[in-house]
């Protein structure tokens, strides 16, 4: 690697411009947010300068902490729900053999690129009253009634109920698990992958089951990466605006869509800065935690 | 103790083997485990039937009902023919090329600086190089939305452009080091060694291998640009929508035919960019650094 | 004498990958309990995977194989009577010494108390002993290995397994190691079966060995066997050094073939069992002599050119070509100091053989 002091001018050229653009219309707007989150709200909605932690204060107090640990709680839920979906499929792919793997990761990547939007959306048309989950459940429940009318017994499934899948926090929930799950997938599948085959191989052969090896010797060492997507998950669901936008009801109002409501209809910039940078903390601190383990665990060379 | 004697093997012509029999799978083949197989198969089905369903009753010769009434590109063509939808397309597509050409430029530079420079506080400057990847996009949001409004810029595409270069240009910058940590820097100093001035080395060695890399941080950089919703929401005013929020202003209030086409058509494009970008970084594994 | 049961029969076992690569062929092997037998080969000819299915790594495709008169077939590696010491040792690096070793006795619920006795008597005989705390990472690649040989070792297995053992140490090590694990099989007086691409360290630590080409055995036998008889080119030419000379068998003579050496010239050479036609004769390059004066006549001898010398240090490599251009190499000590060879290359010698030190291959 070169030293920048014998090549500046090549080294600035390279760097400047986009440090610039980064530094103007990134570092300056969350500044300005920031010294937003210590103003005060003026008689027509415009923000005036000043200094103050209200803000914060507010944003802690009672119902806003119950919204805080609402999304804190949520995203928490949808975190171990996907790891409890993912980490099978990553498991899978990464021992996979070698001709499926790409077509696997590929099956899982896909849904990742299209539209986070449309991706939303499309659960509404599977949730709703009239949506394909209570369409099929009619179906099974059709087909049950048939066959207790023939041994005898009509009428004793009564009639059927739509289920309410749709506008509450269950949907919220499940939204959250279909978006994150590609995320999650790929960085435990990227650490499983590079494991050490033979250790696990080692474990079997002194005698563990599979289920020992697994939680002795595969877990422990794919923790990094398995902590990685976890917490990657985990802020992308705490942050999150759409979801609970699109398919939540009005009781499951999370940090995202506060924010957003005090950015629009209710006019209180100072407030809905204050609650961003709350929620820029809380992912710091989830950083600074994964950087700790990371670098406590690079004592040890896997 | 001879096969014979054990009876095992065969006594018949040595050529015909015994038929092959299925191999029972070893502790770690996963994937050959029935179980296994199930599990991976319900999260196949789970991450595929919302989008398929979409796709499906797009075609659906129905405004309502779930059930199939036969097909039809008449919401196509609806959708094609409803002009406020068609602006929204146009626009996402300006935004997307100005925001792509703009970011691959500048975070191909980072990219490569990165790769080749170190200087004094690399790593703060790597984290906070890298801020727009991490941070909540309803933060950098409403953060895009404070800074114009302080200093009075209208929100509009001109807006949305900005704030997506800012987001798309360190993905570039990530996309385009992964590259180069691939490069075999002694490629440089054979070219340096032979004649060649920096700009000349840059130009026949070390550009070459980079572009597969610069190619998938465009393609990158526009997908992104593309489905970006949250971001451009807030710093888009009005008679600026992009597609996602037009999409997302029909998708409130029903589920219709009409904009499963749309989004039908928009999971198309980003597909289609998805195909060409793993080609190309399929194509340039197999040429390690030669763009022959 | 009673005829013992082998300790691991394996009856003809094939393994064929994803239907097209036939990996192991139609193997047959018996091995008794208490040897230490070693499966040979260059790399790919399937002795490592063969090693995997006796572990229960890889099913056999074909065929089955018996350890201690149990059928291995729906056994899985971690109910076997085997354990396997892997190339890389694979020692958990997130678990201290005593962890990793106590670890197999610990899965299978050995009390506590026992397992505190057993660690360091294991530890005690791969003399790592104190090493108990340690941190893989703080060990060097010849002490993993010892780490790797305790832990299989504590579980008393029948047999154990070793892929490659010696492959990753340095040429010094390697041959220390050589004689700890042949102690080291003598004192525990179970079952070793080692995979190496090593003919040197086949020979120099195995009762018998297996020679493996392309997923075949092609001979089984011990090491002086195997060096002073292989049955065929590819063990003649695997196994150390050879010469190999083309002849034409031109008459039998109570257990000696006439033969007429194609370079050389006519020679009567011992051999019991058949042959006729064209075969190979093939001898050893130690077993070459070279005088400048035309020796006595109860060997093969003819007068050569010296093309090169190569010195080893210790030993020197003679090239030599005849007349007929016939190419040969002989092997010489090199006992005279302060040079680095008394045969001068140009000079011309006499090469001589006892006759009856030829190998005659039909194979």
């Amino acid at each position: 690697m070169e030293n920048w002091r014998d090549n500046k001018l090549v080294a600035a050229i390279l760097l400047v411009p986009a440090s610039a653009w980064i530094l103007i219309f990134f570092t300056l707007p969350l500044a300005i947010v920031w010294v937003y989150s210590f103003g005060e709200r003026g008689p027509q909605g415009q923000t005036l300068l000043a200094f103050t932690l209200d803000n914060y204060v507010r944003a802690l107090e009672l119902i806003h902490l119950g919204i805080l640990w609402k999304s804190v709680w949520t995203a928490a839920v949808a975190t171990l729900i996907c790891f409890a979906m993912g980490f099978p499929v990553a498991l899978g792919i990464a021992f996979a053999p070698a001709r499926f793997k790409n077509l696997l990761l590929l099956l899982v990547i896909l849904p990742f690129w299209t539209n986070l939007l449309i991706r939303t959306y499309a659960w509404i048309a599977v949730l709703r009253t009239r949506g394909f989950l209570n369409f099929g459940l009619e179906w099974g429940h059709g087909k049950l009634d048939t066959m207790f009318s023939f041994a005898g017994l009509p009428d004793i499934m009564g009639t059927f109920e739509p289920l309410a899948l749709l506008y509450n926090h269950s949907a919220v929930v499940i939204g959250l698990v279909y978006v994150a799950l590609p995320f999650l997938v790929l960085p435990i599948y990227a650490t499983l992958e590079k494991l050490d085959r033979s250790l696990m191989e080692a474990s079997l052969d002194l005698g563990a089951g599979q289920w020992r090896t697994m939680a002795s010797i595969t877990i422990p060492l794919a923790f990094p990466g398995i902590l990685s997507g976890l917490m990657l998950v985990f802020i992308l669901s705490l942050g999150t605006y759409l979801t609970p936008v699109l398919l939540g009801g009005t009781n499951s109002m999370m940090i995202g869509n506060l924010i957003a409501q005090e950015f629009g209809p209710a006019r209180d910039w100072p407030f809905g800065s204050a609650l961003s940078f709350l929620l820029l903390y809380i992912t710091f601190i989830i950083l600074w935690i994964r950087a700790m383990v990371a670098s406590r665990s690079k004592g040890v060379s896997y | 103790m001879s096969a014979k004697e054990l009876q095992i093997g065969t006594q018949e012509d040595p050529n015909t083997r015994p038929r092959m029999r299925k191999v029972r799978p070893t502790p770690l083949e996963y994937t050959r485990k029935k179980w296994f197989q199930l599990v991976l198969l319900l999260n196949f089905i789970f991450l595929y039937f919302p989008i398929v369903a979409l796709i499906a009753f797009s075609f659906n010769n129905s405004r309502r009902n779930i059930t199939w009434k036969g097909f039809t590109l008449k919401y196509y063509v609806k959708a094609f023919h409803n002009e406020s939808l068609f602006d929204a397309f146009l626009n996402s597509l300006i935004v997307a090329g100005i925001s792509t050409a703009v970011s691959t430029v500048l975070g191909a530079m980072l990219g490569l600086a990165l790769y080749r420079f170190k200087f004094p506080a690399k790593n703060a400057f790597d984290g906070w190089i890298h801020l727009p990847i991490i941070i909540p996009e309803i933060c950098m949001g409403v953060a895009m939305l404070a800074f114009f409004s302080r200093l009075n810029i209208t929100l509009g595409l001109f807006t949305i452009t900005v704030s997506h270069i800012a987001f798309s240009l360190p993905f570039v910058a990530v996309v385009v080091r992964a590259r180069m940590a691939g490069f075999d820097h002694s490629l440089e100093e054979a070219a340096r060694d032979l004649g060649a001035n920096q700009w000349q080395t840059f130009k026949d060695v070390t550009l070459p291998y980079m572009m597969p890399g610069i190619v998938a941080g465009a393609l990158l950089a526009l997908t992104l640009s593309l489905d970006d919703f949250v971001i451009t929401f807030f710093t888009s005013g009005p008679g600026s929508t992009t597609l996602p929020i037009k999409i997302f202003s029909m998708v409130r209030f029903s589920v219709t035919p009409e904009v499963n086409a749309a989004s039908t058509v928009l999971i198309a494009i980003t597909l289609i960019l998805t195909v060409v970008t793993m080609t190309i970084q399929a194509r340039s594994g197999k040429n390690k650094g030669l763009p022959l | 004498m009673t005829r013992k049961q082998p300790i691991i029969s394996i009856h003809n076992v094939t393994k064929i990958f994803n239907r097209s690569v036939t990996a192991v062929d139609d193997v047959s092997l018996e091995i008794a309990e208490g040897e230490f037998f070693a499966l040979l080969g260059p790399s790919g000819c399937g002795k490592t995977t063969l090693l995997r299915m006796i572990a229960g790594f890889e099913n056999p495709t074909i065929g089955r194989i018996v350890v201690d008169g149990q059928d291995m077939d729906g056994v899985d590696p971690n109910h076997r009577p085997v354990n396997m010491v892997f190339q890389s040792y694979a020692v958990f690096p997130h678990m201290t010494v005593a962890k990793n070793v106590a670890y197999g006795l610990k899965v299978t619920g050995v009390l506590e108390k026992d397992i505190k006795k057993m660690v360091p008597e294991a530890l005690e005989l791969v003399k790592l002993g104190g090493f108990e705390h340690r941190m893989p990472h703080q060990l060097s690649g010849g002490q993993q290995q010892r780490v790797a040989l305790a832990r299989a070792l504590v579980k008393k297995p029948k047999v154990l397994l070793l892929d490659e053992p010696l492959s990753a140490l340095d040429a010094k090590l390697r041959e220390a190691m050589q004689i700890e694990l042949v102690n080291l099989q003598k004192s525990v007086g179970i079952t070793f079966v080692i995979v190496t691409h090593s003919q040197a360290e086949a020979l120099s630590t195995a009762n018998r060995i297996a020679v493996m080409k392309d997923g075949q055995v092609v001979q089984v036998a011990g090491p002086l066997e195997l060096y002073e008889n292989p049955n065929s080119q590819f063990c003649a030419d695997f196994i150390g050094k050879i010469n190999q000379l083309r002849a034409k068998v031109i008459g039998v003579e109570n257990g000696s073939l006439a033969m007429d050496i194609k370079g050389i010239g006519k020679a009567l050479i011992p051999h019991d069992g058949p042959a006729q036609g064209k075969v190979t004769l093939a001898i050893r390059p130690e077993k070459l002599q070279l005088d400048s004066d035309e020796p006595a006549d109860d060997c093969i001898k003819f007068r050569s050119r010296v093309a090169n010398v190569v010195y080893y240090g210790s030993t020197s490599q003679v090239f030599l070509e005849n007349i007929a251009g016939e190419q040969m190499m002989a092997e010489v000590r090199n006992r005279e100091s302060g040079t680095t060879t008394s045969i001068l290359i140009g000079s011309v010698v006499w090469v001589s053989w006892k006759t009856a030190d030829t190998l005659v291959l039909t194979k």
